[in-house]
């Protein structure tokens, strides 16, 4: 994949997490992703991702949900405003879900969420639905290449993100 | 212009309205078909070449002609293929490739008494097109 | 005030050796309501755990963070750590700092800082953690087994078996099922009844067995482990303690034109009759709609008759209420109406047939006696052309979309037979596919082909018509690519079988659900196949597809031995991290019961306390024993009443905010 896992230079967000609060105008611009998984599958697939060594870039961060269904279109709007760059939703694939429909209805609500985010002039790349399964750890970790190298190819995300949350 | 084998498929689908990959060649078609002796193809095998995009040869043949479109496949398909449809969208297709009519109408009555042997199909689609 | 713990494993060198352990805890120590963060080579280990105990115990935490492995891996073990130490374990939340971070990447610095995003991201998420409890409920210790074919019989034998009582309802006035109707089985050929009876005699005598026949479930109400089940008991006019199933009421009955179900109509019974030889309970019943007594009140020869006394002319249905653990269904099946197929005159010749009524005609206690007869006029048969697929795999609306998985069997079994018994007889079997998968039925089938000399013919039959006295069927050969015109003495139809018209209703009543084709869908295709997305619903035989006896009898087994594991437990601990609607919020919209997969949704009307304004207002409700955690409910619910304990909305912007800082 097109992204190199291993920059030297650390990533911009290293000046806010660091305590001691370093310098951040030199550094190499880094996308943040938020990757939310469902605690059957796709979180399963991730941890199969890491237990096979399947690297991808650091900068997807997991979040655990019960299901897929389980996250609300606020939660995407929530990131976009509060500055992520790339939203991702994982589920189980269609027929496999732990709670039989659920995915069904996360495939109808991104729909017409990501529709919205268009419409506002979020980029269709920037949110993506993928099934993985929890077997599935080398297509987890292509799905997360993949997804960060499109994000970086967009650059920053300037709408949606609320001005008072930057720093 | 020539049109490719995808393109007729898309074409044959647009007229009949039905779907020949849903065929599960049970051969009800046929086995229901009163013409079926008059057939080179019959009608299962027709679903078949046209599935496969065999259409030159059936455009060629006679079979197109000997369907009597008494819907009884139709019917009875289990499977909603609709052949006899079939049938008529590559008879259609046929027709639109000899390009216009080589028929005036009022020339139709003499040649049907002319030809003994015209198909019935050709007299039901001379009498649809040229009634008024 | 939150007094958080976190604690940062170094799992040997797995994550130590690229995340900079020192840098998360010094990170963690500054974050918000930290007031302890220690790391350790191997948290998971005995001394490891020691630490969060000690820790918790001596600072007061009231919510720990443990960055380490994935949570599927340790999360319990964690939770039970704390849990010792007197905190509730789901004030623990895990940083999956292994397999989301150190294992995939390579650069320390990079590591590092993904390592410290996600402790970040669960010290925002514990701060919002409450305390939860895991809820208890009773399990009542009985089954209900709705339906008492094979599928029914053989889950209640099991059930009993391990010592709970089982209640088996059914709605016939005999258990036994479709299997009882059948002559021989396949793939051995041994007769069925001499398989069948003996389990019906046993779960007559099993002390644990209770069978309530002639019977329907009408009202279910509860959940997994104390379910209430109502039980219309229909009147028999016949008292079941006292009838010792002699027979002579039957032979004295005047009313005598009543259709022999059993027999699929192909003869007459009395009004008052026991539905066969061996039914179980060995019990006359009146038909209602029949008896001449009821109807107009003269007759009552059955009751002169009836030497035991046991005619009661006067007899009302009966209710009987009973708590459950567990329910079964097992609602079996019934084959299509063949006369929907007018091509094939099943409803003009009489010697055109189903597959189920030709079972009765070969079977020695059917109609003929076991002599292959045409049912016409009585006449030995030369020629028998079998269809098959007729209503299978049909899209067309007229029959079934999917293939009812035993028709080529029966079609083989019926063909041998014949041949085998009646050697002059032609028989040629019309097929689209044989589908024989399992155990020995392939060779069972070309044991048909090549040794008894049954002509298969691949095609399908478009007529089949009466003329001078015998049948001419018209099909067609795809293999020798002609259309055929066969004269022939009977046709026999493999119709399509589907769900019994009740598994509909018995359905709803348990908040099971059925698909587009009225069959019960599993809780999950694969891994759960004997139960029902509902909790504490179990699934039996063909409700739940399309199924031979061996099938049968094996999902049976499956149901069973959940049932059984349900039913040992004393008390069921349910999830903790399931919905909870805030009645303050809720508008009462029905927008998260339409999504719930598991009917945990329901609605209640009472009068709530808003700060101070008493209205009474419609409400959702979660059983919190059947909500399974989905999360569906809290994203449908407009006005944001609707939240996932352990998950909520908070919890999880938290996070967000926390990844996205």
């Amino acid at each position: 994949m097109s992204v190199n896992v291993s920059v030297n230079e650390p990533a911009v967000k290293a000046a806010a997490e660091n305590a001691a609060g370093a310098n951040t105008e030199n550094k190499e611009w880094r996308p943040r992703i938020v990757a939310f998984c469902c605690n059957w599958c796709s979180y399963a697939g991730a941890d199969l991702a890491g237990s096979s060594r399947l690297s991808y870039p650091a900068d997807v961060k997991i979040i655990r949900v019960p299901c897929s269904c389980r996250v609300n279109p606020m939660f995407i709007l929530k990131a976009f405003e509060r500055g992520a760059d790339g939203v991702i939703l994982c589920g189980c694939h269609p027929g496999d879900c732990h709670y039989s429909t659920g995915n069904y209805y996360t495939r109808r609500r991104m729909a017409l969420l990501f529709s919205m985010l268009d419409y506002i002039g979020v980029e269709r790349g920037r949110t993506r639905v993928e099934w993985v399964s929890a077997a599935e750890g080398a297509r987890f970790s292509a799905v997360m290449n993949d997804f960060v190298a499109k994000i970086t190819e967009l650059g920053e995300n300037v709408k949606v993100g609320d001005l008072r949350c930057k720093k | 212009m020539k049109l490719d084998e995808k393109e007729i498929a898309g074409i044959i689908k647009e007229i009949s309205g039905s779907d020949v990959k849903k065929c599960m060649k049970c051969g009800k078609c046929s086995a229901t078909c009163p013409a079926y002796g008059e057939m080179k193809f019959h009608p299962h095998q027709f679903v078949t070449m046209v599935a496969r995009g065999k259409i030159d040869e059936l455009l060629k043949d006679e079979t197109v002609t000997r369907c009597l479109s008494c819907f009884a496949c139709v019917e009875r398909c289990p499977r909603g293929v609709e052949p006899a449809n079939v049938v008529a969208a590559v008879r259609v297709l046929a027709e639109r490739e000899q390009g216009g009519s080589n028929f005036v109408p009022d020339e139709v009555p003499a040649l049907i008494i002319a030809d003994k042997e015209i198909p019935q199909q050709a007299l039901v689609s001379a009498f649809r097109r040229y009634r008024k | 005030m939150q007094r958080l713990g976190v604690f940062v494993c170094w799992c040997g060198s797995n994550i130590a050796a690229t995340v900079d352990v020192d840098r998360v805890v010094a990170e963690a120590k500054v974050q918000p309501g930290v007031v302890f963060a220690q790391d350790y080579q191997y948290m998971c280990s005995e001394a490891g755990q020691n630490i969060i105990k000690d820790a918790i115990k001596q600072y007061g935490l009231n919510g720990i963070v443990v960055c380490s492995c994935s949570p599927r891996m340790h999360e319990a073990t964690f939770r039970k750590a704390a849990e010792a130490a007197g905190l509730n374990p789901y004030m623990v939340e895990i940083a999956n700092i292994r397999e989301h971070c150190s294992w995939i990447h390579k650069d320390k610095e990079a590591g590092t800082e993904k390592a410290c995003v996600l402790m970040r991201a669960a010290v925002a998420k514990v701060l919002l953690n409450t305390p939860l409890k895991a809820g208890e409920s009773k399990v009542v210790k009985r089954a209900l087994v709705i339906g008492g074919g094979i599928a029914g019989i053989q889950t209640a034998l099991d059930i009993a078996d391990a010592g709970f009582p089982v209640d088996i309802v059914e709605k016939n006035a005999t258990i036994g099922g479709r299997m009882a109707q059948l002559d021989k089985t396949f793939p051995t050929l041994d007769c069925s009844s001499c398989i069948l009876t003996p389990k019906m005699v046993e779960a007559k005598t099993n002390e644990n067995i209770r069978l309530i026949t002639y019977a329907e479930v009408e009202e279910v109400s509860g959940f997994v482990g104390s379910f209430k089940a109502k039980i219309r008991k229909k009147a028999r006019f016949v008292k079941e303690d006292v009838c010792t199933g002699c027979g002579v009421c039957m032979s004295k009955c005047p009313s005598k034109k009543g259709l022999n179900e059993f027999n699929m109509g192909l003869n007459n019974r009395p009004a008052i009759y026991i539905p066969f030889a061996q039914a179980i309970p060995n019990v006359a019943v009146i038909d209602k709609t029949q008896c001449i007594k009821l109807n107009t009140g003269k007759c009552g020869l059955c009751e002169k008759v009836c030497t035991a006394g046991a005619i009661d002319y006067t007899q009302q249905d009966e209710f009987i209420e009973e708590e459950y653990g567990a329910i079964v269904m097992a609602t079996g099946f019934r084959p299509i109406d063949a006369s929907k197929f007018d091509e094939y005159s099943y409803s003009t010749c009489k010697d055109v047939v189903t597959s189920l009524e030709l079972e009765r005609i070969m079977n020695a206690a059917g109609p003929t006696g076991g002599v292959l007869l045409r049912p016409s006029d009585g006449k030995h048969p030369h020629s028998i052309v079998f269809v098959q697929c007729v209503g299978s795999r049909d899209v067309s609306g007229r029959g079934k979309p999917y293939c009812s998985k035993i028709c080529c069997m029966y079609t083989a079994k019926h063909a041998m037979l014949i041949r085998d018994k009646y050697p002059d007889v032609e028989v040629h079997v019309f097929y689209i596919d044989v589908r024989t998968p399992g155990k020995n039925f392939d060779e069972f089938y070309r044991r048909a082909a090549e040794q008894y000399d049954v002509d298969y013919i691949k095609g399908q039959v478009g007529k089949v018509w009466e003329e001078d006295g015998h049948l001419v069927v018209r099909g067609v050969d795809l293999i020798a690519n002609e259309q055929i015109v066969l004269n022939t003495d009977m046709v026999v139809l493999a119709t399509a079988i589907e769900p019994d018209p009740t598994a509909r209703k018995v359905a709803n009543m348990l908040t099971a659900s059925i698909d587009t084709n009225d069959f019960i869908t599993e809780a999950h295709p694969k891994l759960r196949p004997v139960e029902s997305p509902t909790a504490g619903i179990f699934l039996s035989g063909v409700c739940q597809g399309p199924k031979d006896i061996p099938e049968t009898v094996s999902q049976a087994g499956a149901a069973a031995s959940k049932v059984i594991g349900l039913l040992s437990k004393n008390k069921l601990t349910t999830n903790p991290c399931v919905a909870h609607s805030d009645e303050l919020l809720c508008n009462g919209c029905s927008c998260c019961e339409k999504v719930c997969p598991y009917g945990a949704i329901s609605y209640d009307t009472h009068l709530i306390n808003d700060h101070g304004v008493k209205e009474t207002r419609r409400v959702a409700l979660v059983n919190e024993a059947l909500c399974q955690g989905c999360g569906a409910c809290t994203v449908v619910c407009p006005s944001g009443a609707m939240d996932l304990k352990g998950f909520s909305n908070k919890q999880i912007m938290a996070e967000v905010e926390a990844i996205c800082l």
